[in-house]
C-alpha cells in the first residue's frame, strides 16, 4: 500500500488508542475500550506488513509467534496478586523493544544522518534500556526475588551521577564520529546499568511509584522512536503512555505527600526504627486477641468499614475477604472497603483485587469519599495494612510518613486489625495504631483469619 | 531530517501529552490498574518499528535479527498487556 494510506491507517490506530483510554471512564465501558484498542493494534501491525519493499516474513512471523506463545502464556497464567510485578515485566519488553528498534535504525542509517535522528535514536536507546532493566529490577523486588529493603552503598547518587554524565559524554563523542560502534555499544551498557543502580535503592513500598514512572519513560521511549522514524503513530502513542504514566506517578506521590525526587533517592523504608519484635511500641505493648473475641465484636456490629493492604494480596485473601464482607452484609451489616491510593504494590491493585473475588465496585470508597465517616463507624477490619492507616502521619512531625494523607481508622469504635506478625510495615515504620485501647490485634495468616472470623460467627 | 518535519513531530508531541492528560484525568482509581496494563500495551506500538527493521533488506543481517528481537519483545508487550487488561476489566461487575 502507499506511503500515505498506510499513515492514514496509523492516524486511524492513534485515534482508536485514545478511545480506548476515554472508555476506561467507567466500568462499564472500559471492556469496550480495551477491545478498539486492540483493534487499532491489529490495524497498525497489519498495515506496516503491507509496506513496499518489505521482506523478511519468515522471521517476522516466527517473532510475533515466539512473543505471543509467551506473552499470552504468562498473562493467562499470572495470579492477579502478582499483576504489578506483570505489568512491570511487560513493561520492561517494551522499552526493550524501543532500544532495540534504535540500535536497528542506528545500523541501518550508518553514518548518514542528521543530529536530530542520532539525538532521539540516542535517547530512544538510553530511555529504553534503562526501562528494561529498572523494570526488571522492579519485577525482582516485587517477588522478592532480590531484597524489597532499598540497596545502598557509601557515594551511591555520586555514582549514579556519574554514570549518567558518562553516557552524555559518550553521546557526544559520537557526534563527531557517528559510525563508532563501540561508543555506541558503551552508551547502550551505561544506560542498561543505570536503570538496575537507580532502582536498587528504592524500597518495596516506593514500588508503585517506580512502576507508574517506568510506564512512563516507556511511552517516551516509543516517541523517540517515532521522531527518528518519522512516524506518527508512534509520536502520539508514546506521548499518551508518558502522559499516563506521569499522572498516575503524581497521584501516587501526592498520596504519600512526597515528591518524586524524595521517593527516587531517598532510601525510604531503609532504617527499622527500633527492634520492636518484642511487641512494645511507643504507647505500650501489642494486645494480641482470641478469635472468638474479635469475631463477637464483628457480629454485633452495625456498620463496618474494611481496609485492604498489601498484606490482603500477599496472603491472597481477598476471597476469604468477600465471604466476611457478604456473610455480615446479609446479617443485616453495612459493608464498605475504603481504598487508599497506595495501599497494595500498583495503582488501583486492591480494585482489582476485590473486584476478582467479586466485591461489587460501588462498594469500594477512595479516601477522601469514606474518611469522615471511620467516626461513625462501629468497626473497622484492616487487613494487611500498615502505613496507610498510621496515625503518625498526622500528629508525629519526626515520623518518615508524617504529613501522608491516612485513613482515620483509629476514630471507629473499634478497630480489629489483621496482621501476620508484630514486625513492622514495608516502610519499617512503627505504627502506634496497634497499641491503642481501641485496637483489637488478630495475629496471622490473613486468609485464614477470616475464614476461622467466618466460622465462628456461624456457629 | 528538514526542519518543518521536526517542527510537526514536535506539533504532534505536544498536543497529543496534553489529550493524553485530559483523557487520563477522567479514568477513576477503581480502573487505575488496567489503565496501566492498558497503555502499557499500546506502547508495544514500538512494534511497528520492529517490523519494519526484521523486514528491512532480503538477506538476514545484525539488522533484521535486531529487528527480529525487537519484534519478539514488542508482541509480548502488545499480546500480554491486552491480555491482562480484558482479564482484569471482565471482573468489573456492577
Amino acid at each position: 500500500m502507499s506511503i500515505n494510506s498506510i499513515n492514514l491507517i496509523y492516524l486511524a490506530s492513534a485515534t482508536l488508542f485514545m478511545l480506548g483510554i476515554k472508555y476506561l471512564s467507567s466500568p462499564s465501558t472500559a471492556k469496550r475500550g480495551n477491545f478498539l484498542s486492540m483493534i487499532g493494534m491489529g490495524a497498525a501491525i497489519g498495515i506496516t506488513l503491507t509496506t513496499p519493499g518489505l521482506h523478511g516474513f519468515t522471521l517476522i512471523t516466527i517473532g510475533i509467534i515466539i512473543g505471543t506463545v509467551i506473552g499470552g502464556y504468562a498473562a493467562i497464567k499470572v495470579k492477579m496478586t502478582s499483576m504489578p510485578e506483570m505489568v512491570a515485566l511487560f513493561n520492561g519488553c517494551g522499552g526493550a523493544a524501543s532500544a532495540l528498534v534504535a540500535m536497528a535504525e542506528f545500523r541501518v542509517l550508518g553514518t548518514e544522518f542528521d543530529s536530530f535522528t542520532l539525538i532521539t535514536l540516542l535517547l530512544s536507546m538510553i530511555i529504553g534500556g534503562l526501562t528494561f532493566t529498572g523494570s526488571l529490577m522492579a519485577y525482582a523486588k516485587l517477588q522478592g526475588l532480590i531484597s524489597t529493603r532499598p540497596i545502598t552503598y557509601p557515594g551511591q547518587q555520586l555514582i549514579n551521577g556519574a554514570i549518567l554524565l558518562a553516557t552524555l559524554a559518550l553521546a557526544v563523542l559520537l557526534f563527531q564520529d557517528p559510525g563508532n560502534m563501540l561508543v555506541f555499544s558503551g552508551i547502550l551498557i551505561l544506560s542498561l546499568l543505570l536503570g538496575v543502580l537507580a532502582v536498587i535503592p528504592i524500597g518495596g513500598a516506593d514500588m508503585p511509584v517506580i512502576i507508574c514512572l517506568l510506564n512512563s519513560y516507556s511511552g517516551l521511549a516509543v516517541s523517540m522512536t517515532g521522531f527518528a522514524l518519522n512516524n506518527n503513530a508512534l509520536i502520539i502513542t508514546g506521548s499518551l503512555v508518558g502522559a499516563s504514566g506521569i499522572f498516575l506517578t503524581k497521584i501516587m506521590c501526592d498520596a504519600m505527600n512526597r515528591s518524586l525526587a524524595n521517593v527516587l533517592f531517598s532510601a525510604f523504608g531503609q532504617v527499622v526504627e527500633s527492634a520492636d519484635d518484642t511487641g512494645e511500641g511507643p504507647a505500650g505493648t501489642m494486645k494480641g486477641f482470641e478469635l472468638e473475641d474479635v469475631a463477637t465484636i464483628l457480629a454485633n456490629a452495625g456498620t463496618l468499614i474494611i481496609v485492604p493492604g498489601y498484606g490482603m494480596a500477599a496472603a491472597q485473601a481477598q476471597h476469604a475477604t468477600r465471604d466476611l464482607g457478604d456473610y455480615l452484609g446479609e446479617q443485616g451489616v453495612e459493608v464498605r472497603y475504603a481504598i487508599h491510593p497506595v495501599a497494595g504494590r500498583m495503582p488501583g491493585h486492591m480494585n482489582v483485587l476485590l473486584a476478582e473475588a467479586d466485591v461489587p465496585y460501588d462498594q469500594l470508597f477512595a479516601l477522601e469519599d469514606i474518611n469522615d465517616d471511620f467516626a461513625s463507624t462501629d468497626v473497622v477490619l484492616v487487613i494487611g495494612a500498615n502505613d496507610v492507616v498510621n496515625p503518625a502521619a498526622k500528629d508525629n512531625p519526626s515520623s518518615p510518613i508524617y504529613g501522608m494523607p491516612v485513613l482515620d481508622v483509629e476514630k471507629a469504635t473499634t478497630v480489629i486489625v489483621l496482621k501476620r506478625s508484630m514486625s513492622v510495615g514495608f516502610a519499617g515504620i512503627d505504627n502506634e495504631l496497634f497499641y491503642k485501647d481501641n485496637t483489637m490485634m488478630l495475629f496471622g495468616d490473613a486468609k485464614s483469619s477470616l475464614q476461622k472470623l467466618v466460622a465462628a460467627m456461624k456457629q | 531530517m528538514d526542519t518543518g518535519t521536526i517542527i510537526i513531530g514536535l506539533t504532534i508531541f505536544v498536543l497529543a501529552c496534553f489529550a493524553g492528560a485530559e483523557l487520563i484525568a477522567k479514568v477513576p482509581p477503581t480502573l487505575h490498574t488496567p489503565l496501566m496494563s492498558g497503555s502499557n500495551a499500546i506502547s508495544g506500538i514500538a512494534i511497528v518499528g520492529a517490523l519494519l527493521a526484521t523486514g528491512h533488506s532480503e538477506s538476514i543481517n545484525s539488522v533484521s535479527l535486531i529487528g527480529f528481537l525487537a519484534v519478539i519483545f514488542a508482541t509480548i508487550n502488545v499480546v500480554g498487556g491486552y491480555t491482562v487488561t480484558r482479564r482484569m476489566l471482565q471482573m468489573f461487575k456492577k
